[in-house]
């Protein structure tokens, strides 16, 4: 169980003392019950520490589920849209779960530690729901989000810090895959997974063990050899948008926490088409997706190119240059690395297709003064930015 | 239709038989399958040596005249129509038959009272004739059926009740039978006589809201038939039997159904727990809703919220049912042989019985119980060796989860209802051969049905009509295709009606006729 006090606003993280020390802002949001920096020096080295080198990140307020017991396959497999059957122990898969009305409630990523043992991250509380939907299984579903300290390690050197680190076995570590190893006289697991789109690693250890794990990777940065830097959210939230991510409860409203009538959203609305199977036995929200397919598509989170430099920050997106008004912007950022402007944005189709002639309209500040620009927006499909060595095995050393 | 539907139908109940006999009689080709090793004669029955209890409805009423018209029955075919006597301490019984109201304590203000309320609520309960004959309205995405049937039942209201009537219904409807008796009438033991109807086989008391409803659900029955006492060999099943043989059903029994067959998100047969399976275009449960979704077809081939939903459904039962083996015809102060072929209420008043409820609510037993008698050896002489006879008592209120559980109360238990009926029967106690107590986990566990409620889950407003069992599964077709409901758990619940089963054939002949056409 979790010593998680109720009473205190923010709870530590296991490595609150390592973050603090790191901390040169001050500049912290709450995440989950946790108090997570914003950017701990400053955006710019956040952002190419992940994009050049390696970064670190605390992941200890996602939400973590530990899902045992001999339906624990058939619990998952009817929780969420992807076939999990194919899922082989030691691998990872990304998916999302839907209500009974196919709206999305949030996603997150299975690992199949071994067999009928699996861990669900979320980005979102998900206890009341995963209950409710074991009625009729035998599983045992703990939350152990407090219990394991866990850290993301992405950027293009990872691979070769970690190995520096100690650890070993990386060589072999496909994308997805989980790795369980010993470094420093501690156990840890490694699985290749992220949300920055490039090569990365996430680390799992008892909570206990934080410091052992903390000290193992900022050790090796003082050797001078790697640049390793601690990242806030908000570089996090730049290399998820070039890497097409979605964020539940920003991007989209998610499922039974709506309120409002059609305010929530599907994996088709989403653009999550690849991860909605129904090849598979039954899934919650089945039914309803298979209608939603027979219907032309009502509207798509689409991934947006913007021309110039101003980012569309809560535009709106029209049918023509002034002409209808759409749809949204629910996400965006600058790119350095693309030198674009990106967005992602809920817009109305037509006869089930986009508009073929989307601009936003942007207002921006220069000094103080408020200034509007039209900007044609270009639909891109598939990831704005990815890297070969993302899925080479293995990776490329530095 | 070129090839015949084939029609599974699980669970021999008057629903079950009532569903395969018209499916059979609209062409399909089908078979029912019961558990137990035959259909009228239910062989656990038998609780002592030659002693036999009448099955879970120890009353009958006649099932409605357009229903046994589809069904061809001819025959009237429950017993004598019998009459309820409301038990007095002293003896200063009341009897009630039809809308006669008769006893030295009802004064006459009171009898004619009970007349015009009889005819009041009568014409109520028949105003609801196109609500219960019909599968319930949608309110969304009506159907022109659905639309029907709501039209039917506006002019129903409007017309066949007329406008003060109507006006009082609306008024009455909602709310408790307790203010209602108590504007009506001043006899004490008549407002209890009534409000037992609004009650028994429910999770409420006469201040519960919405009892007027369930009164008037129950008095349906009385619009076309009279209540009479049932007896061992069930002659309504009987009857039901012999016509579900003759429109072409084949029966099986001792056929216990394990799961429905669900391939490709469709119902397509069932396997018995004998291994075999039986292969079906169609599959009809008339098993309760839990039993239907969570144990027949799986959690797993269902939305989590709508199984969530169907777990949540308020199914436990809160009456016992006392059999009693006596050696003689038991003796009640003031009541004639003849009079002990009625049925006898143990109520004396409505504050007894909101008193014998609220133990429920925290997981006891009445102290003080109501009960509901019938001697039902007085009319079928075979259901006990000669000159004894067979007691049957339905008991209110005994919880589903009880504190203490059970198997530790069921003998005081047992005593508490032996000692209440001692008072009104003194010599009772010594003519006792054998008894046997069924709570509410017997009658789950007897009669397979979750939480032993006679109407196979609350009849409370949020669980009825196009809420029955749960939105989403009211119109008998359920979210799986190919598999409906047909009993008690559908619109518009339990009572020996069979409209569940005759609106669940409706449905599903013309949800085929629409597929193939």
């Amino acid at each position: 169980m979790s010593d998680h006090n109720y009473l205190s606003t923010h709870e530590p993280s296991p490595f609150d003392s390592g973050i603090r020390a790191q901390s040169q802002t001050e500049n912290w949001t709450g995440w989950n019950g946790y108090l997570s920096p914003r950017i701990a020096d400053t955006l710019a080295s956040e952002y190419f520490a992940i994009r050049s080198s390696c970064s670190v990140m605390d992941l200890t307020p996602m939400e973590k589920y530990r899902i045992t017991g001999p339906d624990a396959t058939a619990f998952l497999n009817r929780l969420v849209t992807r076939d999990l059957t194919k899922l082989r122990v030691g691998r990872v898969a990304y998916v999302v779960w839907c209500n009974d009305e196919g709206k999305v409630i949030d996603d997150g990523t299975v690992f199949h530690l071994a067999e009928n043992d699996y861990r669900l991250c979320a980005q979102h509380h998900q206890l009341d729901w995963l209950l409710l939907s074991s009625i009729g299984f035998d599983v045992s579903i703990q939350k152990e989000t407090h219990d394991i300290a866990a850290l993301s390690v992405q950027g293009p050197t990872s691979f070769s810090a970690l190995s520096a680190a100690g650890i070993k076995g990386l060589e072999t570590l496909k994308p997805f895959g989980i790795l369980n190893t010993n470094v420093n006289g501690f156990e840890l697991t490694v699985s290749r997974t992220g949300f920055t789109g490039d090569l990365g690693y996430e680390l799992w250890a008892e909570r206990a063990r934080a410091d052992d794990l903390w000290n193992t990777l900022f050790t090796l940065k003082d050797t001078g050899l790697f640049d390793i830097r601690l990242i806030g959210l908000d570089a996090l939230e730049m290399v998820r948008i070039e890497a097409g991510f979605i964020m539940p409860g920003w991007d989209f409203n998610t499922a039974e926490s709506t309120i409002r009538a059609d305010h929530d959203r599907s994996p088709f609305e989403l653009g999550l088409d690849w991860i909605v199977n129904f090849d598979k036995p039954y899934f919650t929200g089945k039914s309803a997706l298979l209608a939603e397919k027979a219907r032309p598509a009502t509207r798509r989170l689409l991934k947006l190119t913007l021309e110039g430099n101003k980012p569309p920050v809560g535009s709106f997106i029209f049918h023509g240059k002034k002409g209808k008004q759409t749809g949204a912007v629910m996400a965006q950022t600058w790119s350095p690395i693309l030198k674009r402007c990106l967005a992602l944005a809920d817009v109305d189709f037509i006869d089930g297709h986009p508009p073929n002639d989307l601009w936003a309209e942007i207002y921006y500040q220069k000094e103080l003064k408020w200034h509007v620009k039209w900007a044609r927006c270009e639909i891109v499909e598939g990831q704005f930015w990815s890297h070969p060595r993302r899925r080479a095995t293995p990776p490329m050393p530095f | 239709m070129t090839e015949s539907t084939r029609a599974i139908v699980i669970g021999g109940g008057h629903n079950g038989l009532i569903c395969a006999t018209l499916l059979a009689k609209a062409g399909h080709a089908v078979t029912l399958l019961e558990g137990r090793s035959s259909i009228a004669n239910a062989p656990d029955l038998e609780f002592a040596p030659g002693f036999f209890s009448p099955g879970l409805a120890h009353i009958h009423t006649e099932l409605h005249p357009k229903l046994r018209q589809a069904l061809n029955l001819t025959s009237k075919s429950t017993g004598t129509k019998t009459k309820t006597i409301a038990l007095d301490g002293q003896g200063a019984h009341i009897h009630f038959y039809g809308d006669k109201v008769e006893g030295t304590s009802v004064s006459d203000v009171d009898q004619a009272a009970y007349a015009s309320f009889r005819k009041e609520f009568l014409s109520y309960a028949k105003a609801l004739t196109p609500l219960l004959l019909n599968r319930p309205p949608r309110l969304k995405n009506m159907d022109r059926g659905d639309q029907f049937t709501l039209a039917k039942l506006g002019w129903s209201l409007r017309f066949g009740l007329g406008a003060s009537s109507m006006r009082e219904f609306l008024r009455v409807g909602g709310i408790n039978i307790y203010d209602v008796l108590n504007e009506l009438f001043d006899n004490k033991l008549v407002k209890a006589a009534i409000s037992v109807d609004a009650v028994m086989g429910h999770h409420m008391a006469p201040r519960t809201p919405t009892t007027v409803l369930t009164y008037l659900t129950r008095l349906f029955a009385e619009t076309h038939s009279e209540p009479s006492v049932a007896t061992k060999v069930d002659s309504l099943h009987r009857e039901l039997e012999a016509s579900a043989i003759a429109a072409g059903v084949d029966i099986k029994t001792d056929a216990w159904v394990e799961k429905v067959i669900i391939e490709n998100d469709r119902a397509n047969g069932v396997q018995l727990a004998s291994g075999q399976t039986m292969l079906a275009d169609i599959v009809a449960s008339s098993a309760d809703a839990k039993n239907t979704f969570l144990k027949l077809a799986g959690a797993a081939n269902l939305d989590a919220m709508f199984v969530h939903r169907i777990s949540k459904t308020r199914t436990n039962g809160s009456v016992a049912r006392l059999h009693l083996a006596l050696k003689d015809i038991p003796s009640f102060t003031n009541l004639t042989t003849e009079d002990l072929k009625g049925r006898l209420l143990i109520a004396p008043d409505m504050r007894y019985i909101e008193r014998a409820f609220n133990p429920t609510k925290y997981g006891e037993h009445a102290e003080q119980p109501v009960l509901e008698i019938t001697i039902p050896s007085l009319h079928d002489a075979t259901m006990a060796p000669d000159g004894q006879h067979v007691m049957s008592v339905n008991i209110c209120y005994a919880p589903y989860h009880l504190k203490q559980g059970w198997d530790n109360a069921r003998d005081k238990f047992t005593q508490i209802c032996i000692d209440t009926l001692s008072a009104y029967a003194p010599n009772l106690p010594s003519q006792i051969i054998q008894k046997e107590l069924l709570t509410p986990q017997d009658i789950e566990t007897r009669f397979n049905i979750s939480g032993g409620h006679w109407h196979h889950g609350e009849l409370a407003i949020d669980q009825s009509f196009m809420m029955r069992p749960i939105h989403g599964t009211a119109q008998y077709n359920t979210p799986i295709e190919n598999l409906f409901l047909c009993g008690a758990a559908a619109h518009p619940g339990g009572g020996i009606t069979g409209l569940p089963g005759w609106n669940a054939a409706r449905r599903i002949i013309a949800m085929t006729k629409d597929k193939s056409s």
